[in-house]
């Protein structure tokens, strides 16, 4: 029962999400396997060597590797998928991009973002929103699963560090696409991800400077990560990084604050999962109050500042 | 050029949907329907290529029961030239829709096929990266930007840290997020023209690929629902509840 374990890095360091989907895929089977695609990537292959729970890293390295576009990524992991019954990712953009890829090589379905792993063959994932649960069973030879990370742990550092095994690897796949740039957004707070707090602000926001001016001291204080409805972030107040929801990220830290967000069941998706829910709202009516565990009514331009003096 | 579009007909996203008490599904019975939100952008993308004088014909087509066919119309309505309704009464797996849509692409040899990156009800966002692997293409997905050049496209793409851009090969598969395009309301004498223009039916045989599920739904089940909370009157109040009460500060 080996498992193959894409993971998300930047070559340099191995993302947080990697080490949450491998505790979920050490609830399917003992001996799991990270691949790391790169290039110059030794140091990510390292971190996560030091894993608790992981039998060997496989480090693939190559020019087409190096932003692990789809094409290669894909047909890199199809060349190894012989040794393994379960290929597992973080439900990142990568792992959305790559794994159907390999699914489809492999003629099997992909089960995506899995919030549970109810068996080896056998998973619960959201639908609708996140308004149902599915439970579902793959009766393919080789099961591809996604994981959506924010209900999985981080696993913790072994007591040895695994085995970094390099892979051959090949140009297939590398002529179909290029990388041409990254536009990332500069972001010196926690990972939306893997933040312990999140102040995350909507429509009610009115421009990108008041969305800055007034929920980022609050933010500072709290070393909290900056959330945003879809709404601000079509509005050009945030970028899309900062989405949360149905199709931006789904989120679970300890304390989530909403300040002018209604509370569209695509928002809920993203954070209901949150541990303390607090809304701020000058609509007592708004759909957020129904799953937020402390609700202000009021104007969030006069509540934040408060807000952030008293803390 | 041609450019096809795959639209799904799903819940509408305004709907609150229900789980059946038995746990054997959602109830759709008598629940408004809609095009994938997404695939509204998507089939908004391809027109305007076409209006760009970049692509010739914008071909939309559905795996879906018969009602599919408004899904259809609404495509046509918004400027696609003609429609392909290939009928299945269950749902379809990604997968099955991908093999499907592969012989769509073979008959009809499009530079461009445009998806929605999700569709909104099973949440998959598979279908357009199957689609480009069985057909060894490039892929652009999760696309907020779209620019087309000689054999080959500049993708922007919505990615966890920010944007990244890829150019890929043409032909290739693109699909959609939300912030590529704001797609049109089709006007009242579009929507009376859209009903003239061609759709055609045809079946999952036609392209000899049979849609057996290999995912086996054991149940569906209800969220679990949060305890209702409270609302408080202050600042004061709120920390003093955040620190004692919920020990999350
Ligand atoms: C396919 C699809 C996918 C989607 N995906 C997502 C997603 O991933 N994430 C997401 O968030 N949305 C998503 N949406 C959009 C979603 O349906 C809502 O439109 C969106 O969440 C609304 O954002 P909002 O709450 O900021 O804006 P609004 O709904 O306009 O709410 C603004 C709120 O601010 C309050 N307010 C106004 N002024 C003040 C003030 N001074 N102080 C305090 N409160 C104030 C108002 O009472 C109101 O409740 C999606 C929609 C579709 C169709
Ligand atoms: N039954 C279908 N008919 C037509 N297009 C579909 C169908 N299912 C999925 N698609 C396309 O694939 C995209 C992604 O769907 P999914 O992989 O199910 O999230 C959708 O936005 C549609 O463009």
């Amino acid at each position: 029962m080996a498992i193959l374990l894409f993971a998300d890095h930047d070559n340099a360091s191995l993302s947080e999400q990697t080490a949450k989907a491998l505790t979920a895929a050490a609830q399917i089977g003992a001996e799991v396997d990270i691949l790391i695609a790169g290039k110059d990537a030794a140091a990510a292959a390292s971190q996560a060597a030091a894993l608790a729970g992981v039998r060997n890293v496989l480090l693939a390295e190559a020019d087409a590797l190096e932003h692990r576009l789809a094409e290669p990524a894909a047909a890199l992991i199809l060349s190894l998928a012989p040794g393994y019954d379960t290929i597992i990712a973080p439900a990142t953009t990568t792992g959305k991009n790559v794994l159907p890829r390999v699914a489809a090589l492999l003629d099997v379905m992909q089960v995506s973002e899995v919030t549970e792993i109810v068996s080896a063959d056998t998973f619960k994932r959201p639908i609708y929103a996140g308004n149902a649960i599915e439970v579902v069973q793959s009766t393919d030879a080789t099961r591809v699963v996604t994981v959506r990370t924010a209900g999985f742990a981080a696993a913790g550092a072994g007591s040895a560090a695994a085995p970094v095994v390099a892979v051959e690897t090949t140009d297939a796949g590398a002529a179909l696409s290029s990388f041409v740039e990254n536009i990332l957004s500069a972001n010196d707070r926690p990972d939306l991800t893997s933040a312990k707090i999140i102040v995350s602000g909507g429509r009610a926001l009115g421009s990108d400077e008041q969305f800055r001016a007034v929920l980022n001291p609050v933010a500072d204080k709290l070393g909290a990560a900056v959330g945003a409805s879809r709404a601000a972030v079509d509005s050009g107040y945030a970028p899309n990084d900062l989405q949360v929801g149905q199709t931006g990220k789904v989120v679970a830290p300890d304390l989530y604050i909403a300040c002018g967000i209604s509370g569209a069941i695509q928002h809920l998706a993203g954070m209901k999962d949150s541990k303390i829910i607090v809304a701020i709202n000058t609509d007592e009516e708004a759909p957020i109050f129904q799953v937020a565990d402390y609700g202000i009514v009021g104007d969030l331009f006069q509540i934040l500042p408060e807000l952030e003096s008293s803390l | 050029m041609k450019v096809l579009v795959p639209v799904k007909r799903v819940v509408d996203h305004n709907v609150k949907i229900r789980v059946k008490a038995d746990g054997s599904g959602v109830e759709l019975a008598n629940v408004k329907m809609s095009m994938n939100p997404f695939d509204e952008i998507a089939v908004e993308e391809a027109i305007r290529l076409r209006e760009a004088g970049k692509a010739l014909e914008v071909i939309a087509v559905s795996v879906g029961p018969a009602q599919a066919q408004e899904t259809l119309r609404t495509a046509l309505a918004m400027g696609a030239d003609r429609a392909i309704l290939i009928t299945a009464e269950d749902a379809v797996e990604p997968l099955s829709v991908a093999k499907l849509l592969k012989g769509v692409v073979e008959a009809e040899e499009p530079g461009l096929v445009i998806l929605g990156k999700q569709a909104i009800d099973d949440d998959c966002n598979q279908t357009g990266q199957m689609l480009s692997a069985l057909l060894g293409w490039s892929q652009g997905t999760f696309a907020s930007a779209l620019e087309l050049g000689e054999g080959k496209a500049r993708v922007t793409r919505e990615v966890d840290g920010g944007l990244q851009a890829i150019e890929i090969a043409l032909p290739a598969i693109v699909t959609a997020d939300l912030r590529l395009n704001e797609p049109r309301y089709a006007s009242l004498p579009n929507i009376m023209k859209a009903k003239k223009k061609p759709l055609e039916t045809r079946s999952p045989e036609d392209y000899g690929v049979t849609v057996a599920r290999r995912l086996t739904i054991l149940r569906v089940e209800e969220p679990a629902a949060r305890a209702a909370g409270v609302k408080v009157a202050s600042v004061a109040e709120l920390l003093d509840k955040l620190k004692s009460e919920a020990g999350v500060l």
